[in-house]
């Protein structure tokens, strides 16, 4: 059998935009596309880890942009900065830990409007600025937290299960221009964001024994699927939702 | 100590104020339970602004202790 003429895996030649690319996953994600040949365009509020993200990318020709993508007026200065885009990764999130009945109106806000208020206004100005090209393909960082329960994650899984169900309707609209969304659903994977809610290190290294793999994933673990995820090897994917969880079948 | 003790009770759903003193130790409570001490962290954070993790609620074993943990912090 011979190898193909081009590698369906390779990046080569596409502008990806990653958000939340200054740490944990996003800067795996940005670093990985920048390894397979992409120019990788980086947004994230933290300018100065923003800059780390920039000098660990491989290649030239990469963007950064320091936005606030909650903010109206700095999604929109984002856009216009953009050249036109092959892939895209909505990556930016924040992660919560509180009980159903302990739950006030700020929490809700606190999570929704980074995790899915502020993906899908972007996510229209990019559609609606004409910023992204035929057969280009959108990936959007959910969590397995959508589909299995656990304790005080309530206000995080809904956000996510509301950026699948979003994610879903988007790829159908968008699929007359063989543009393809898909979603990532990890499991635990160790970034900040898993040991910001006063979870200790150590309990987390613990309860990763728990997972049939015994480890929660890495940021590259996640980096990977997404560079598949947005080459031309995952052509005929879209509407689906990968489950990457080292096997796990609860949080 | 007498509100902290109040608001730790508050947690709670089915165990009789009466119950909890500074001496008593919360993990025995037959109610307790993880999603409790989630709970009460939550609590901490939100009246008291400070943030406890995981191993300062196993680090004690009576409200008293917890009281400390907290003013301490």
């Amino acid at each position: 059998m011979s190898l193909p003429a081009s590698n369906p895996f390779s990046l080569e030649g596409k502008r990806v935009l990653v958000t939340g690319a200054s740490s944990g996953i996003g800067r795996a994600i940005a670093i990985a596309c920048s390894r397979m040949g992409a120019k990788v365009t980086l947004t994230a509020r933290n300018e100065k880890r923003l800059d780390e993200t920039m000098s660990l990318l491989l290649g030239d020709g990469h963007q950064l942009v320091v936005a606030d993508l909650t903010e109206e007026t700095q999604r929109e200065s984002l856009v216009e900065q953009l050249p036109k885009l092959d892939g895209i990764v909505q990556n930016a999130g924040v992660g919560s830990r509180v009980p159903c009945k302990s739950i006030e109106e700020k929490d809700i806000y606190e999570i929704f409007n980074p995790n899915l208020i502020a993906p899908i206004l972007l996510q229209k100005l990019l559609i609606e600025e004409k910023k992204i090209n035929k057969g280009a393909s959108i990936v959007f960082v959910a969590s397995m937290a959508a589909k299995y329960p656990s304790a005080g994650n309530a206000i995080y899984s809904a956000s996510k299960g509301a950026v699948i169900s979003y994610a879903r309707v988007l790829g159908l609209e968008l699929a007359s221009r063989l543009i393809r969304v898909n979603c990532i659903c990890p499991a635990m994977v160790w970034t900040d964001l898993i040991t910001k809610d006063g979870v200790d290190k150590e309990v987390l290294e613990e309860a990763q024994l728990k997972y049939p793999l015994k480890r929660y994933g890495s940021p590259e673990d996640i980096a990977n699927l997404s560079v598949f995820l947005l080459s031309e090897a995952s052509s005929w994917m879209t509407g689906s939702c990968v489950e990457i969880n080292g096997g796990a079948k609860e949080l | 100590m007498k509100e902290f003790i109040k608001n730790f009770a508050n947690q709670f759903d089915d165990t009789e104020l009466s119950e909890f003193q500074p001496e008593t130790k919360f993990r025995d409570l037959e109610e307790w339970s993880s999603l409790t001490g989630l709970a009460v962290m939550n609590m901490v954070e939100k009246k008291y602004g400070v943030k406890l993790t995981v191993l300062d609620l196993r680090s004690v074993n009576t409200i008293e202790e917890l009281y400390n943990v907290v003013t301490s912090k």
